[in-house]
């Protein structure tokens, strides 16, 4: 190996050198530990504080959750601290027993199964959707926006003329309502979204007044007000023979504050797509409505995918607001049975919580990574 | 359909010509939505006479009739429901602007936290940011409430915190300070201290861009505002004394009492709106490129400077607009507070005080005015600044 | 503002050592790849020094170690007799010595022209700021873009970018100048303008180090050019001898290469 320093002016390389592995405080665990924790006396106090912070978190919370954990018993004994068993950790008998309430509310036992069946239709129809493999997504489209809609209706409510007795919307409950309200909201904000995305961007200024009032309304104020205004004030504006039910005056509150919001969304994607791509489409003669379905809106919505899925994440979490006006969704099917005094004791709210907490923690995650997983696939397809 | 007729000028149908349609479209709307409107306000007019409920805005001058645990306001049950609503209005604001303050500073550490070489503590904060972003508002708060601060003792066997605090299931019960004699010296002080801070930094970028020596501005202020009122304080003999709360058999009387309801509600809209800023405080760093520090670098300037004069003043671009946005949330999301039953406006006013009156429309329609203002003023004052620090491009 | 006729001239300040840089057996390694394989290389006060290779051959790398803005780990580093170690003043110290010019200029977007060249002076070199911006105007005539100084980056064009950059390192009085491709971002037209200002600066005597695929500037200015290969460096020679009569097979492909 030449040591030497080619000061000279002229330096041929003889023999090339070979890669080396390199010094071993550099690579492998090591190298790994020493730069991303003990490097230098800040580096090696943080990672000392961090470690207490997960050391005071980590293991009380797995004792709760799992190893003081009560799995089965009939009431509230089950789950008391007892003189051999000092520390009571969650109390998961109390969710068994009170799983069927969680996931239907009221819902007449007998019938329950067609809430199962509304839950398998809705399953086919995300799945069909969003796989990012499936074929036929047009279709698929027009299954989840009307045809499975329509099913639920009629699944749900029932239709006594073809053998399915009526269930209120008052025996409703638990996940079945989280479910539908989110549904619902998921299935109007989109097309809602769109129009007044459009109108927002349109050149006729009414249109596009309304649209921004509309809008800019809903997004500057609390969902709470809305589900309050729409709980009392919608029955005040309908005639007295239509008043509507609870539940539907929620769903029309939820889907009227999504769809401002999926607005926004879908303009930003509106905004990212280039004018080359309308001038195209003008340019080839396609009248306003052609171009928007067939050009604009198919891109607009690809690289808004995860920005959609994201306000979705946002709805899911915001459904459990109907709450405040008194309809009994998930969260408070968990709220009024952890009170009830059969189960009551110390640690059942703490469960009823953890509970609720993994089933929404499942559910957003899941979305968020789809989202991330879609936008990373956008990126690379959409670069070179 | 024909597309001829484009290029025949004279003779363009109306069905065909772009602004007839639009004229059209447009009549049809406001048809549309004047017909709605008028038919709400006729259904809401019969409605409301049927259920004999005078609308108008007399009942704010009403008497109110109920009490609210928490008033920054002297009110009573004789007050009006109009002062009601300042009481509520209030309260939000107060939720509002602690939960802002907390949620930044956390925010902030934890937004650091997650791009900091230390693999342990980014994924901490990145931990910390997944898990709260993916859990409903309304399950934090209730946890918060009905779990931790309503799970805690009875009064009888209250904990007793250092400095003579009382917590319970009732909440926090605090000294409070009284000023003593000659305490007025101590904000006079700050006053002055404020006044010195600034002179000096006029004076420090004055004598640097004479000279370019530069003076310790952070520390000198830090002196001035912090350092000056407290010798003030301690050299006139500490002239405060405390109210100390008094457990007494059914209550606790004296001291400053902080009720669980508003702890909940700042801890939790804390929390929640920290793992969204720390999420715009990521992206903003992330958003400053790398060039930049290393332009910087190879400049001679430190990590410190650096930061301070190129990272920074691009970042904040990026960081306040979403951040100003997730302040809004919070403001917003304080109104969940109808849930755990702290009295803030949507609780006092849209709950309370609408039951008691039933005049739904009117009392929606403040409430709604009043978080719009809130909102629209920071819109507005946000475009401002956004036009004001936009980078100049070509 | 009139421009002057002739452009005022640079005195680069004086080296310490007839020696500005010396890398003795430098290797470095990203993870577990070894980017810089046994690097020797002296470079004399007032020498220009042209690198070039082949894409990912490690010439950023190489000039990124001498003002640390990467970290070798084998080997040493010594700029005008001083050594580059972990010593945090010691590197401030070199940084003050070493001006470095990016490829895609890497101007702050949020200051004016005038105020990214007296950045550094007057947080750097503690200079009032009424000095800072004399040097500031000094260094824009010299770069021909003194109407510009109360303009933003974002405002001027990519050869006007890159100039303002030179006279932003320049500001800081360095003694030796590092160019990491600062053509290959621009267009055609602009590169003439950029280059005239390097040569400009190579005839006053300044320390340089230039990755570059201009060849015409190599012949013009160089005293030596280095190629490098797979993280080593492969050849030197004066440029008359290395360009027509290469003498390692890799620089004569290279050469084919890029001179067609
Ligand atoms: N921060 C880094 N981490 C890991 N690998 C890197 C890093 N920077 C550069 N490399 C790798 O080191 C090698 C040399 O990179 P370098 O940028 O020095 O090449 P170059 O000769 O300047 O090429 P070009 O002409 O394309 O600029 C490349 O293979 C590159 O992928
Ligand atoms: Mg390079």
């Amino acid at each position: 190996m030449a040591a030497h320093t080619p000061s000279g002016t002229s330096y041929v390389r003889a023999q090339a050198v070979a890669p080396l592995p390199p010094p071993l405080v550099e690579s492998g665990a090591i190298g790994w530990l020493r730069t991303a924790l003990f490097s230098g006396p800040l580096n090696i106090v943080l990672t000392i504080l961090s470690g207490a912070l997960i050391v005071l978190i980590v293991p009380p919370l797995l004792n709760f959750l799992i190893f003081d954990a009560t799995w089965s018993g009939a009431d509230r004994e089950a789950c008391l601290a007892r003189p051999d068993r000092p520390v009571v950790g969650a109390c998961w008998a109390f969710i068994r027993e009170r799983l069927g309430y969680f996931i239907y509310g009221f819902y007449p036992i007998a019938e329950r199964w067609r809430v199962d069946a509304f839950f398998v239709l809705l399953t086919i129809g995300i799945i069909w959707l969003l796989a990012p493999t499936a074929r036929r997504r047009t279709l698929g489209a027009i299954y989840f926006f009307v045809v499975m809609p329509v099913l639920a209706c009629v699944l749900l409510l029932g239709w006594p003329a073809i053998g399915l007795p009526e269930v209120s919307t008052t025996q409703w409950g638990g996940m079945l309502v989280t479910v539908v309200v989110s549904g619902v909201g998921i299935v109007f904000s989109l097309p809602i979204g769109i129009v007044l995305a459009l109108g927002r961007r349109s050149r006729m200024p009414l249109v596009k007044l309304f649209s921004v009032i509309f809008i800019e309304f809903v997004r500057g104020v609390p969902l709470v007000t809305v589900l309050f205004m729409a709980s009392v004030m919608l029955p005040l504006f309908v005639p007295e023979q239509w008043s509507p039910d609870k539940l539907l005056r929620a769903l029309v509150g939820v889907a009227l504050f999504a769809s401002a919001y999926m607005a926004e969304v879908v303009r930003a994607g509106l905004q990212a797509i280039p004018r080359g791509q309308y001038e195209g489409a003008m340019a080839v003669g396609l009248s306003y409505w052609r171009m928007m379905g067939l050009i604009i809106l198919p891109q607009a919505l690809r690289v808004t995918i995860p920005n959609i899925v994201n306000s979705y994440i946002a709805l899911f979490k915001d459904t459990t607001l109907v709450f405040i006006v008194g309809i009994f969704d998930f969260l408070r099917t968990i709220e009024a049975a952890r009170v009830d005094p059969k189960w009551a004791t110390p640690v059942t709210s703490t469960t009823g919580y953890a509970f609720a907490a993994i089933v929404y923690f499942i559910c957003c995650y899941l979305m968020s990574r789809y989202a991330r997983d879609m936008e990373a696939r956008l990126t690379t397809t959409h670069r070179r | 359909m024909s597309r001829a007729g484009a290029d025949e000028k004279p003779a363009i149908s109306p069905l065909h010509d772009p602004r007839w349609r639009s004229a059209v479209y447009q009549v049809l709307l406001c048809a549309v939505i004047v017909f709605l409107v008028y038919s709400a306000v006729d259904n809401a007019a019969q409605n409301l006479q049927r259920a004999r409920i005078a609308s108008g805005f007399d009942f704010w001058h009403r008497t109110a009739g109920f009490d609210i645990s928490q008033t920054l306001i002297d009110y009573s049950t004789v007050s009006t429901y109009g002062r009601a609503f300042w009481v509520g209005l209030l309260n939000t604001l107060l939720v509002a602007g602690l939960g802002i303050i907390i949620a930044t500073i956390i925010g902030f550490i934890v937004g650091i936290a997650r791009l900091s070489k230390n693999a342990l503590v980014s994924r901490l904060a990145g931990g910390y940011v997944e898990v709260i972003r993916n859990l409903p508002l309304l399950l934090q708060l209730l946890f918060w409430y009905n779990a931790v601060l309503k799970a805690l003792p009875e009064l009888s066997d209250s904990l007793v915190l250092p400095g003579g605090a009382f917590l319970n299931n009732r909440g926090l019960f605090l000294p409070q300070p009284v000023a003593g004699a000659g305490f007025s010296v101590v904000p006079l002080m700050f006053v002055i201290g404020l006044a010195g801070a600034l002179l000096f930094r006029v004076w420090a970028k004055r004598r640097q861009e004479r000279t370019g020596l530069q003076a310790p501005i952070l520390l000198a202020t830090f002196l001035l505002v912090i350092g000056l009122p407290l010798a003030a304080f301690l050299l006139s003999g500490v002239p405060i004394e405390f109210g100390y709360p008094e457990k007494g058999r059914f209550n606790i009387r004296g001291g400053i009492e902080i009720l669980p309801e508003f702890m909940a509600l700042l801890f939790g809209l804390s929390i929640y709106t920290a793992a969204f800023i720390a999420e715009v405080v990521r992206a903003g760093i992330l958003a400053v490129s790398h060039g930049q520090t290393e332009a910087a670098y190879s400049l001679g300037l430190r990590p410190g400077q650096t930061l301070r004069r190129v990272v920074i003043p691009q970042a904040m671009r990026v960081i306040v607009p979403p951040l100003t946005n997730q302040y809004l949330n919070l403001t917003k999301n304080s109104s969940l507070a109808v849930a755990i039953g702290y009295p803030d406006l949507v609780q006092i006013f849209a709950g309370t005080v609408l039951n008691q009156t039933g005049q739904a429309v009117e009392v929606i329609a403040i409430t709604m005015a009043v978080y719009l203002t809130i909102s629209l003023v920071t819109s507005l004052l946000m475009n401002w600044y956004n036009a004001r620090i936009a980078l100049v491009e070509r | 503002m009139d421009q002057p006729t002739s452009p005022p001239r640079l005195r680069p300040a004086k080296l310490k050592t007839d020696v500005a840089i010396d890398i003795i057996g430098m290797h470095k390694w990203f993870g577990d790849f070894h980017v810089l394989r046994d690097i020797n290389l002296r470079v004399m006060g007032g020498e220009r020094i042209v690198i070039c290779g082949p894409s990912g051959s490690g010439k950023s790398t190489m000039i990124r170690c001498i003002n640390r803005l990467e970290e070798h780990q084998r080997g040493r580093i010594l700029i005008d007799g001083m050594e580059l170690t972990g010593d945090l003043r010691r590197i401030d110290e070199i940084r003050r010595e070493v001006g470095m010019v990016f490829q895609h200029f890497n101007l702050f977007p949020h200051l004016t022209v005038l105020e990214n060249l007296t950045l550094a002076p007057i947080w750097v070199r503690k200079m009032p700021k009424k000095d800072a911006d004399d040097i500031a105007m000094h260094f824009l005539r010299r770069v021909k873009i003194p109407e510009q100084a109360h303009k933003y980056p974002g405002q001027l064009s990519g050869g006007q970018q890159q100039r303002v950059a030179i006279a932003r390192a320049l500001c800081m009085n360095p003694k030796i100048m590092l160019f990491d491709e600062p053509t290959s971002a621009l267009d055609p037209e602009m590169v003439k303008e950029v280059l005239e200002t390097m040569v400009q600066l190579a005839e006053d005597g300044m320390t340089m180090l230039v990755v570059t695929h201009e060849m015409g500037f190599a012949r013009q200015v160089a005293n030596r050019v280095v190629f490098m290969d797979e993280g080593q460096i492969v050849e030197v020679n004066t440029p008359e001898e290395f360009f027509a009569h290469p003498q390692h097979e890799r620089t004569k492909l290279f050469l084919s290469q890029i001179l067609q």
